[in-house]
């Protein structure tokens, strides 16, 4: 895989591809703690450099608002939420919060089910190489914004609407309880 | 200034090494001149100066013994100088050097010699981690500001779109503190402290927001340049920063974000994650000696990141008030280099100044006004902020439309051209 | 354009190295000044000086999650203005008002939703404390005092 990518264009020799190893590394590494750590905090904050690490994949893409986008949604938002959540938890009463690992055989055979798929489908794809020179990406999703995707950006409000009081919802029915 | 084209015409034994080392290079050394200048020393001056004024506030003296003065005064030759200094013509020497100017030295020293204490039942990793995310969380920020004309550590296109995503990475790094503390006062201010930040990071993100769109662009850089003229002038001074724009109508917005910035960082009246009636000191309570010290100088960097963001969205950054073309009329003659540095010099000390105005505003807050209670604090962020946010930012744009459409004949020129 | 990212990661590294540098000297220099007798009392955590009370890991309420949730959709709704307030200037020319209005709607939805939670009273953060009580567990507001003349 890594020899593959070698072959397409990026070089031992160019530091740029060691601090692509280094997130990609980062990345899968912290996800894979994300799912092995039996602590549901250490869990959560390996999420943190899993968000982090895409967030890097992202800059290397040249998608320079989606990566600082990923980090204001996911690390300052989701993972808060995440956090707040394991602050809920009825079994919380001491500092080593364990999850349990419930059915290992089954989740692996899914698990390296869909890393086969995925993979196959990398490596069969036919990566084409954009040669034009990458330009500033806010201005591009604000034209799209408002030209193609109008309809898509108008619904996502509503979407946020339904989240909005789904949210407010869950709370007063969170608190009767 | 293209700080890599700048380094490349003045070092020229650089010349031959290839481009990323240079461009690492320059930022690591402009990094590291924030870092010792803007983030380490300002905390310990700033400790300093907010104990005079509380000293002033609460009419006492403040620290007063550590210090220059009497550091000097055991020399003999101070001593004669001193003498001097009680003649008529020198009397104001002797009184006007303050005492206690090496009090943060000492603190620090002391801080330097403390006990390291975990406590028992405390997550080590979990606890010896959070500086580190706190810390690199708000100096990460740093890397956009430009602290001069034209010059940041580097030039992203999203800007200011960077510096708030950068920052909620502190979030994560409180509740790692308050979590791994295992300590409840920590956990309860760690809490509230997220809940806070996250909330009024939405009226500031709003407040920005208006901006961005009146500047029409997210780069720091550019946004300064967009300030240089106003109200149909060339070169504005004063009335091109953003704040006194359109009549005043501006000074909303940035009220809104001042507001919103005093409680992201935590200060009274917003201080409630450190109520020391209530809390002991917040998330971190069990922190001590230099392990704390990192969640000091992450509050004393953002008080001063949250002022520099103010100067450079609203209050034009490093422009002086006075037009910017006096000044470079008089560079123009002098030898290029010593305008440079002099150039340099002239917006890092206006940059400087108005973001620490903002702190010493904080630091007057701080000792004047009392502490909100929870739920009015987070009556003010839904039912006040936000409301005047959003609609201020809608009518901003209207406001900037319809400048737009008196303007239109040119514009349309221009979109005729573009075809 | 990823060259930039280059200054972000060095003052990443810069702050992470700067606490590393900083604890690692205090670990090794000050050790021979600085006094280090770690003792139970010493070590339990902070309480004022009280014994520690109860457990620290209580469960909070769930308005902070609920919190999180509303902070959430606010922010992705920052997060798409901002390309909207990118492009608002330029592309004015073009589709004149059109664009103003695409905004409006935008956030005039959730504006909607913020006075529609603002009117259940899901902005009230005191509400637990008084929706709990049954009227007959209601304390009664005791009678005024009479002055004694």
């Amino acid at each position: 895989m890594i020899l593959t990518l070698a072959a397409a264009g990026s070089s031992w020799a160019d530091p740029a591809f060691w601090v692509f190893l280094a997130f990609a590394a980062m990345t899968v590494g912290s996800a894979v703690l994300v799912a092995a750590t039996r602590n549901i905090v250490y869990s959560a904050y390996a999420l943190l450099l899993t968000f982090f690490g895409v967030a890097g994949l992202y800059v290397f893409l040249d998608a320079d608002f989606i990566a600082a986008a990923q980090v204001l949604v996911y690390i300052g938002g989701i993972l808060v939420l995440i956090l707040f959540g394991v602050m809920l938890t009825n079994r919380i009463h001491d500092i080593h919060l364990s999850n349990e690992t419930t059915h290992p055989v089954t989740g692996a055979i899914i698990a390296g089910a869909v890393f086969l798929v995925l993979a196959y489908v990398a490596l069969r794809t036919d990566w084409e190489l954009d040669p034009r020179p990458a330009v500033p990406t806010s201005q591009e999703i604000g034209k799209a914004f408002m030209g193609k995707y109008l309809l898509a950006f108008e619904a996502a409000s509503v979407l946020l609407l339904a989240a909005l009081i789904g949210a407010a919802y869950l709370a007063r029915r969170g608190e009767k309880e | 200034m293209d700080l890599l084209l700048f380094v490349r015409t003045h070092l020229s034994f650089l010349k031959s090494w290839p481009d990323w080392i240079v461009y690492v290079l320059v930022v690591f050394v402009f990094a590291f001149a924030i870092l010792n200048t803007l983030v380490a020393p300002l905390t310990g001056i700033s400790t300093y100066i907010e104990r005079r004024l509380a000293g002033r506030v609460q009419y006492r003296w403040g620290p007063n013994r550590v210090g220059f003065r009497s550091l000097l005064a055991s020399l003999p030759i101070t001593r004669w100088m001193a003498r001097l200094a009680d003649k008529q013509p020198f009397k104001f020497l002797g009184s006007k050097i303050p005492g206690g100017l090496l009090q943060f030295a000492a603190d620090g020293l002391k801080l330097f010699m403390k006990e390291d204490i975990v406590p028992t039942g405390a997550d080590k990793m979990m606890f010896k981690l959070s500086p580190y995310i706190v810390l690199a969380g708000s100096f990460a920020a740093f890397a956009v500001f430009p602290v001069s004309h034209g010059c940041s550590a580097t030039n992203l296109n999203i800007g200011i779109f960077y510096v708030i995503a950068i920052s909620s990475l502190v979030v994560p790094g409180i509740l790692m503190a308050g979590w791994g503390s295992a300590n409840k006062w920590s956990l309860f201010g760690g809490m509230r402290s997220a809940a806070q930040i996250v909330s009024y990071e939405i009226p500031v993100g709003i407040a920005l927001l208006t901006t961005v769109m009146l500047a029409g662009t997210m780069n720091m850089n550019e946004i300064v340049t967009a300030q240089r003229s106003g109200y149909g002038i060339e070169s504005a001074g004063a009335l091109g920063w953003f704040a006194f724009r359109y009549g005043g109508l501006m000074l909303i917005p940035f009220l809104i974000y001042f507001i919103g910035g005093c409680a992201e960082v935590n200060r009274t009246p917003f201080d409630l994650p450190e109520a020391e009636s209530e809390l002991v000191s917040g998330y971190h309570t069990e922190y001590s000696g230099f392990r704390w010290s990192f969640f000091f100088m992450a509050e004393y960097s953002n008080m001063f990141a949250v002022g520099a963001i103010a100067t450079t969205m609203f209050l034009g950054g490093p422009l002086p008030p006075y037009p910017v073309q006096w000044t470079e009329a008089l560079f123009a003659g002098m030898n290029p280099n010593l305008a440079l540095i002099l150039r340099f010099t002239e917006g890092f000390a206006w940059f400087f100044a108005k973001s620490y105005f903002f702190v010493l505003v904080m630091i007057h807050m701080r000792w004047t006004l009392p502490r909100y209670r929870v739920d009015q604090l987070m009556g003010l962020c839904y039912k006040v902020l936000i409301p005047i946010a959003l609609t201020w930012f809608v009518i901003m744009c209207g406001v900037k439309m319809f400048r737009m459409e008196t303007t239109l004949p040119r514009a349309t020129a221009a979109v005729e051209a573009h075809r | 354009m990823r060259f930039d990212y280059v200054g972000v990661l060095v003052f990443l590294a810069l702050a992470v190295g700067f606490v590393f540098i900083g604890m690692t000297a205090q670990r090794i220099v000050s050790r021979l000044v600085r006094s280090n007798k770690p003792g139970a009392a010493k070590l339990s955590p902070y309480e004022c000086g009280e014994e520690p009370v109860g457990g620290t890991f209580i469960r909070f309420n769930i308005r902070f999650y609920v919190l999180a949730l509303v902070f959430i959709v606010f922010d992705v709704e920052i997060v798409l203005l901002f390309p909207w307030a990118r492009v608002f200037q330029e592309l004015y020319p073009f589709y004149r008002s059109v664009i103003f209005w695409d905004m409006v709607v935008f956030v005039g939805i959730l504006a909607l939703g913020l006075a529609y939670i603002w009117g259940k009273g899901d902005l009230e953060w005191n509400r637990a404390f008084r929706r709990h009580l049954s009227p007959a567990e209601k304390v009664p507001r005791p009678a005024p005092r009479k002055e004694s003349p």
